[in-house]
């Protein structure tokens, strides 16, 4: 147990440090939503009423961004060798690099929705309830990411096949993601169902991503 | 305790890196495994670390207990020095040992022996190759483990690094440790066994030779 403390302080800490790359993700995420307004022109009914799948939009590239450091960091410097033959379990120890990763990632973007909502013309309410979503869902980015971080770091390639492998799997958080999102702000249509839904995902995603990944991680020592 | 490989047989790549090796280590006793490049010591290491899998045989620590695994038995020093550059020595260091299993009573003992204790709050993207190799040294020491699989231990170490290294070395087979070290040079360890893999060395051919 002090083991995966440790793991969980040290990645914690690299991420907040100078070049850690834990505003990279929301710096991206701004400069994303920022630029919708200029592409989709001052149409503010238009703007308000995709306005949630934008948000969501951003959020999913910007998780995506920084997943490529995930577990790629400790392969270059041979840290993921002395994890691969230390005592505590592999499950465990990619849960908790992905928790770490989400913490330091994930959070900041569901934080930073709301004000940046105020972008899009939705009011402070509304971009509450697309934080609420994010809050719920991007953890299901992480999770579901991590498999294909570790994938990738077994097959040795990085970055652009870590994005191909990983966006497929997050489609059907997006469509509940911003699902919930209107319901919420247009209706008619209820917001506990798919927003259920959306939790379902990040709880199976919580389950499958560290045995997936830790597998991949395994079968890599072959 | 005795570390003991049985008819092992290396594939990678589909290539046959070695096949039919066997060896033995006592307590107490240092093993150096040389040969030319691209002979399997590296290979060999990884596997005695679980780091790879042998395509046949198998590797055991016996006398280690029932429910404790080579690998959280060994440590193992290879070509790259786990340190996060953004991280001060220190921390590197507490790090691994609070994640290897290790008390924090050893850590500033451990940076001292190896010769970095007035550097212990710099952060790791300052340090020199030997420095990080030098921290990397100060884990094995952090952290008690029978048995040590070193890599090239010395190949950035200063000339003072290398006898200190040795001497360390030393103290640990003293100690009843086991270590089984991949070289090309020697590593001041008297009365080491040799185990050379490998056929003998193609040498590099010169520009107009042959």
């Amino acid at each position: 147990m002090a083991a995966i403390l440790a793991l969980l302080v040290r990645d914690l800490r690299v991420a907040v440090r100078l070049g850690g790359g834990a505003l990279t993700g929301v710096l991206f995420f701004l400069i994303v939503v920022t630029l919708m307004p200029f592409a989709v022109g001052p149409d503010l009914a238009l703007l308000r009423r995709i306005g949630p799948a934008i948000l969501w939009l951003g959020a999913l590239l910007a998780s995506l961004l920084a997943l490529d450091r995930l577990l790629a960091a400790d392969y270059e410097d041979g840290s993921l060798d002395l994890i691969l033959m230390g005592r505590a379990p592999l499950e465990l120890v990619v849960l908790v690099k992905a928790v770490a990763h989400w913490l330091t990632t994930g959070l900041p973007l569901v934080l930073a929705a709301p004000l940046l909502g105020l972008l899009l013309n939705l009011d402070a309410a509304t971009g509450g309830i697309v934080a609420l979503t994010l809050l719920a869902g991007t953890p299901a980015l992480t999770f579901l990411g991590l498999i294909g971080a570790a994938l990738a770091v077994t097959l040795r390639r990085g970055g652009l096949l870590l994005a191909v492998l990983v966006l497929p799997l997050t489609v059907p958080v997006l469509i509940f993601g911003v699902a919930a999102s209107n319901a919420a702000i247009v209706g008619p249509a209820p917001f506990g169902a798919p927003f259920s839904v959306l939790c379902a995902l990040t709880l199976m995603s919580l389950v499958l991503g560290p045995f997936a990944a830790a597998a991949a991680l395994r079968h890599g020592a072959e | 305790m005795r570390l003991i490989g049985a008819e092992l047989r290396c594939v990678r790549g589909g290539r046959e890196i070695f096949a039919g090796l066997d060896f033995e280590l006592r307590a107490g006793e240092g093993l150096l495994v040389t040969g030319p490049n691209g002979a399997g010591k590296s290979s060999l290491l990884r596997l005695v670390a679980g780091l790879l899998r042998p395509a046949s045989g198998r590797v055991a620590l016996e006398g280690a207990g029932p429910d404790r695994a080579t690998p959280e038995l060994a440590h193992y020093l290879g070509h790259l020095d786990p340190l996060k550059p953004s991280l001060t020595v220190a921390e590197n260091l507490g790090f691994w040992t609070a994640f290897l299993g290790g008390g924090t009573g050893g850590t500033a003992h451990a940076l001292a022996t190896a010769g970095l204790a007035e550097l212990k709050a710099l952060p790791a993207a300052y340090l020199s190759a030997g420095q990080r190799r030098r921290l990397s040294i100060a884990r094995l020491l952090a952290v008690k483990r029978p048995l040590w699989l070193l890599d090239e231990p010395t190949s950035t170490l200063d000339v003072a690094g290398q006898a200190s290294f040795a001497a360390l070395m030393r103290a640990h087979l003293a100690d009843g440790g086991l270590i089984l070290a991949a070289t090309h040079v020697p590593l001041g360890l008297d009365g080491a066994r040799e185990l050379c893999l490998g056929p003998p060395s193609t040498p590099l051919e010169g520009r107009g030779g042959g």
